[in-house]
Order: C-alpha cells, then structure tokens, then sequence
C-alpha cells in the first residue's frame, strides 16, 4: 500500500527496519546457531529449563498476536494447549502415529476445532468474551475428563515405545555420547526451538503483511481501521485460528517432553493464560520484542521463587497489576521509548524528504 | 417421574444460588461496565470473612454476615476507588488484567492464610432442616433461603436503581458517562458506592455458598463462570433476566445430574453454549453491549 502511494512524489518512502534492528537481526541468526549447538557442552537441567523458555515463549508470542493486536483478549488459550496435548496423546497411542506426525496435526485438528469454537465466542463482546474463552477451556477439560480410553479424570501416559520413538534419539546417543532420556531431551529441544523460531518467523511475516498492517491499525484504534476498510470480523476470526493452530502445536511439544497428561493440568488456566498473560504484560504488550523479555523475566523468577508457592503468585499477581497500572506498556515500552529500539522492525516509519535531498 | 420432579425444584433452587452469585458481577458490569475477573474469588473471600467473624466471636452464621456487611461494604468502596477506577477507560486490558491479578492474588492469599482445607459455616439444624411437600419431595430449608434472598435482593436492588436519587445516578453514569460527570456528577464515587454495593450481595452470596457445601481457596473461578453465565443467559441489563438465567442454568445442572452425576458442570456449560448459539442477547435482553 505504501509503495504504490509513495511512487508518484518521490518525496517519502516508508522505512521499516534501522541500523539496529538490521544488527539486531544478524544477531537473531547467530543466536539461533548458538542455540542449536548448546546440547553439545550444555547440562541436562540447562536443557530442560530452556525447553520450557521456548514454549512459554511462544506462547506468549502467539497470545501477544491474539490479544495485543487482534484485540482478543482470550483466558481460554489453555483450551488448545490441552487440545494439542490430548491429541499427540491419541495420535500416538491410539492411532500409531509417529509423534512428529503427529505435533503438525494436533495442530491442524486445534485450528478445525477453532472455527466452531470461534463462531460461538465471537458473539461475546469485549471482557464477556474473555470469559466465554475461559468457559470453552472448561468443556474441553470436562469433556476430556469423560474419555476413557485417554485415562478419563486421572490422565494417562506415554509409552516409553512412543516417546523414544521420535526420530534422531539413537543418532544423538551415539554422537554425543548420552543415556536415552538425555538425548529424548535434546531431541525435544531442538523441535521446541524450531517451534519457536517457526512462531516467531511467522508472526514477524504476518506483522509485515498487509494483514499485518491491518492488525496495527486495529491494535491502535479498531473503529477507525474498520472506517479505512479493515474487514475486522475477518481479520480476527484467522488470527483466532492460526493462534489455535500454533498453541495447539506447542501443546502437543509440551505434552511430548512431558509424556503425562491429564485435564486439570492440561487445561489448567494458571500454567498456560495467567503465566503467558503474566509474560506478555511484563514485558509490554502489542510488540513482538516485550515477550521475549517478558519470558526471560519470567523465567528468572520461576527458576529462584517457584518455591515459595503461594507467596510466589501473589507477588507474581502484584507485579502484573503495577506494570498495568504505571507502565502499561510494559518494560520493553521504556526501554523502545527512550531509545527508539527495534529488535523486530514490523513498525512501518514515514520519512519524508526535503526535494533537494534526493 | 418424582425424580424428575425433585429435579426441577432443586434445579430452581439451585438457581437462586447462582442468581446471587451473578447480581453482583451484573450490577458493576451495569454501572461502570467492569468485569470482574475476580469476582469469584471474592466471594470466596467473603465466605472466609464470614467463617471467620464467626469463629472469632462464636456466632451463626446468619449473624455474623450481618457483621461482615459493612466490612465488606468498606472494602468494595476502597477497593474500587483506589484501585479499580484506575483501570477504566477505553482499553478493555487494564481491568481484565487488574481483576485477573487480583483473583491470583486473593486465591493465594486465602491458600497461604486459611490452608487448602476445605471449609463450611455451620448454623446446627437449620443446615439439615427441610420442609416435605409430600410425595417424597422435601425442599431444604437454606435452599429456600437462599432462592427467597436471591429474589429480595433483586426486589431491592430494582428499588434503588428505579427509586432512589442514588439509582438515578446509577443510571446516568451508565448510559452516558461524559454527560454525568458534566451535570458535576463525581463518577469516581458512585462507582466505588457500586462497588461497595456489590460487595454486600456478594457477602450475602458467600453465606449460602458457605451453608450449602464445602468451599476452600481454589473454588473461586468456577462461581465466577457460572455467575457470567447465569448474566449472559439472562440478557445483559436486567436483574430479574439474571435471575431468570440463574435458574437456567441451576436446572441445567440438576437435569445433567440426573442423567449422569459427572455431567452436572458440563450440562451448565452446554445448557449456555445452546443459549449463546441460539439467543445470543439472551432469554430476556434490556441494554444493548
């Protein structure tokens, strides 16, 4: 849209990326290569609690899509988190299937199964449809609590058969030399940073889009987005279910590392909505930089104050409601807005020339 | 058949409960269009508060509610005031996110001061007492109780809000804010006396929650989803309609019972899912958003 406007003054042109974020996205690159060869010096409890990085943190990234931009305020994320979960579990022990099958299908499955879902809640409005997402997480866990052959209330597990089963186990056995649940580890890490660097590279694209413009402009004022022409129905109802597809994906990974389910912790609302929603708010909602420092505060804190329980989440709460009440935009906000940083550049800039410039 | 019978009436009575649960939420949604996440874990909170006057200063349960009243009442309008008013404006974030740390926090709270033990407030026979309608139906004492208080409740608050100088108020700031505030309305107030007001049918809410069945820290979130509910089925902007959805959903709950004991809370569930497909205003809708 910008490029066809600026065409005939060649006065302007629309910028999006700056010197930094160029740098910062050469470092990306370099990172996700550090990260990929961690296993190879990195300690098992490293490895395990950067699973856990990655997912929380592309959960974060996918309820940031939903809520920061679509404006979709959802406490019902935890529906396809368990959605995604359940379904690795019956794809593999019911119907045989490869579990890196089946994760890209618990994904497709948690985005048929989102449409449906959607039509409904999307009746509600504003704050209402934030709990009607609650109540659809809750006939899920209910009706999963009914499944027999999924372990009803009390949950099942994995087979060792089908958590060994993954691809490349034995391969890293034998190349770095490690016992059999080490390797499943570092197999599981390695899916769970394809996962995120695949959320984090589609959301940057989508954010780039022209949808993405139109998800901007509803982040910022959606009466006038829909007076430029956003069709905002539309545009939501595909970002409510491409989240559920990536949500779904990363609940089967967790599922897969986890290798037991069961309702109340699959579709527990704390574990997947308040700790995302917790991550997202901390670091600054509506940007793409705020979970990934909302994820890494958030990690800090779980990995020295889990102990602690109760304490733990009612500071984690009192946390949440000051960083909403004196820098709603999180801590990323007063970092970006007092240096003007751009680690994602999907922010479209104006630059205008004066004519002898050119 | 008088299965089914003892069904239905249980299921009406039930809804009484939900009713009350759902008053309040209906009432700060109405007045300043808050949704309170919290709102659940309030009136577990409250059901704490109650159990606590009651042990402290050995008294009924019915008693000390009457002590907890203007407790709560305090704190809903400090609450509300210093905190809450904050959040309101055009973003729909602030509150969601305020009131969902504020039911963590409550939650955990009640875990850390009370312990995880599940409780009750005990008021000796009464709590058993039923009256047999013949036929081998009984309905309970407190059920009754608590549909009678669901019932003047609303009757009283129908009567502030369409009687009183401080319903008009009520009313103004609701249907349009700007121009309250420009008749030198000072909305920060009244919808901390709103707030305080809620508080009051939540503590009344939390002593029937209390007396009919055990409660401990971890049960707030489901009373919030049946009370937005019991709202939604109802129809936005009336509380006769959130009575009425109350015991929709209350029969929903009792007819699933019957079928099956595991059913009861997806019946509710499924019972608002049809309403939300098929009505999704509500049975008995009054003001619009």
């Amino acid at each position: 849209m910008g490029d066809t406007a600026a065409k005939p003054a060649q006065k302007f042109r629309i910028e999006t990326a700056d010197g930094f974020s160029r740098a910062a996205a050469a470092g990306a690159l370099i990172l996700l290569l550090v990260l990929a060869l961690l296993p190879v010096v990195a300690g098992r409890n490293l490895i395990q609690d950067l699973i856990f990085l990655f997912y929380m943190l592309a959960l974060a990234q996918c309820w940031n899509l939903l809520a920061g931009y679509a404006g979709l305020i959802s406490v019902g994320q935890q529906t396809f988190v368990g959605l995604g979960g359940y379904l690795l579990f019956a794809l593999t022990l019911i119907a045989g299937l490869n579990p890196l099958i089946a994760i890209p299908l618990a994904g497709l499955v948690s985005a048929l199964l989102a449409l449906p879902t959607a039509l409904l809640v999307f009746r509600l409005r504003g704050a209402y449809f934030a709990i009607g997402t609650w109540v659809v997480a809750e006939v899920y866990r209910l009706v999963f609590a009914q499944i027999k052959p999924l372990g009803g209330g009390t949950g099942t597990s994995l087979t060792p058969s089908v958590t060994s089963s993954v691809p490349g186990i034995e391969w890293v056995k034998t190349l770095l030399d490690v016992r059999t649940p080490a390797a499943r580890d570092i197999v599981s890490y390695w899916v769970a940073l394809a996962l995120l660097a695949t959320t984090l590279a589609a959301i940057y694209v989508i954010l780039r889009s022209r949808r993405g413009l139109a998800l901007g402009a509803i982040r910022d004022h959606e009466a006038a987005a829909s007076g430029l022409g956003v069709d905002i129905y539309r545009i939501k109802l595909a970002v409510y279910v491409a989240t559920a597809a990536m949500t779904g994906m990363i609940g089967a990974l967790i599922y897969l590392q986890k290798a037991r389910i069961s309702p109340d912790a699959a579709f527990s609302v704390l574990d997947w909505t308040a700790y995302v929603i917790f991550i997202v708010v901390i670091g600054g909602i509506g940007t793409m930089e705020g979970p990934v420092i909302g994820a890494i505060v958030f990690y800090l804190l779980q990995h020295y104050l889990a102990d602690f329980g109760a304490v733990y989440l009612i500071l984690l709460g009192t946390i949440g409601i000051v960083i909403m009440l004196f820098a709603p935009k999180g801590l990323w906000g007063l970092v970006a807005e007092r240096y003007g940083l751009t680690l994602f550049p999907t922010r479209r800039r104006l630059i205008v020339y004066e004519p002898e410039d050119r | 058949m008088t299965g089914w019978l003892d069904a239905l009436i249980q299921g009406v009575l039930l809804g009484g409960l939900y009713a009350l649960f759902a008053t309040g939420l209906s009432l700060m949604f109405g007045v300043m269009r808050l949704v309170n996440l919290a709102h659940g874990d309030l009136i577990v909170l409250a059901a704490f508060a109650i159990l606590f006057v009651a042990d402290k200063l050995g008294l009924d349960p019915f008693v000390a509610v009457l002590v907890a009243i203007p407790i709560l009442f305090v704190t809903g309008f400090v609450l509300q005031h210093v905190l809450l008013n904050r959040t309101l404006g055009r973003d729909l974030l602030p509150p969601l996110l305020v009131t969902f740390g504020l039911s963590i926090i409550i939650q955990n709270g009640l875990l850390q001061v009370f312990s995880a033990d599940s409780q009750r407030l005990r008021s000796g026979a009464i709590e058993t007492a039923s009256i047999p309608l013949g036929g081998g139906i009984a309905v309970g004492v407190v059920p009754l109780l608590t549909l009678m208080s669901a019932i003047s409740v609303i009757v009283f608050l129908n009567f502030i809000f369409y009687r009183t100088p401080l319903g008009r108020v009520f009313r103004a700031t609701s249907d349009d804010l700007e121009v309250a505030q420009l008749m030198g309305i000072d909305h920060r107030r009244i919808f901390a006396v709103a707030t305080g007001l809620a508080f009051v049918v939540i503590a009344i809410a939390a002593l029937y929650l209390g007396l009919r069945a055990n409660f401990d820290p971890t049960i707030g979130p489901a009373r919030l989803l049946y009370a937005f509910e019991a709202v939604i089925i109802g129809g936005l902007g009336s509380f006769w309609g959130t009575l009425a959805g109350g015991i929709v959903l209350g029969l929903a709950q009792t007819i699933g019972a019957r079928i099956d004991p595991e059913w009861q809370i997806l019946s509710g569930h499924l019972a608002f899912l049809v309403v939300l497909a098929v009505r999704p205003r509500g049975l008995f809708p009054r003001a619009q958003d």
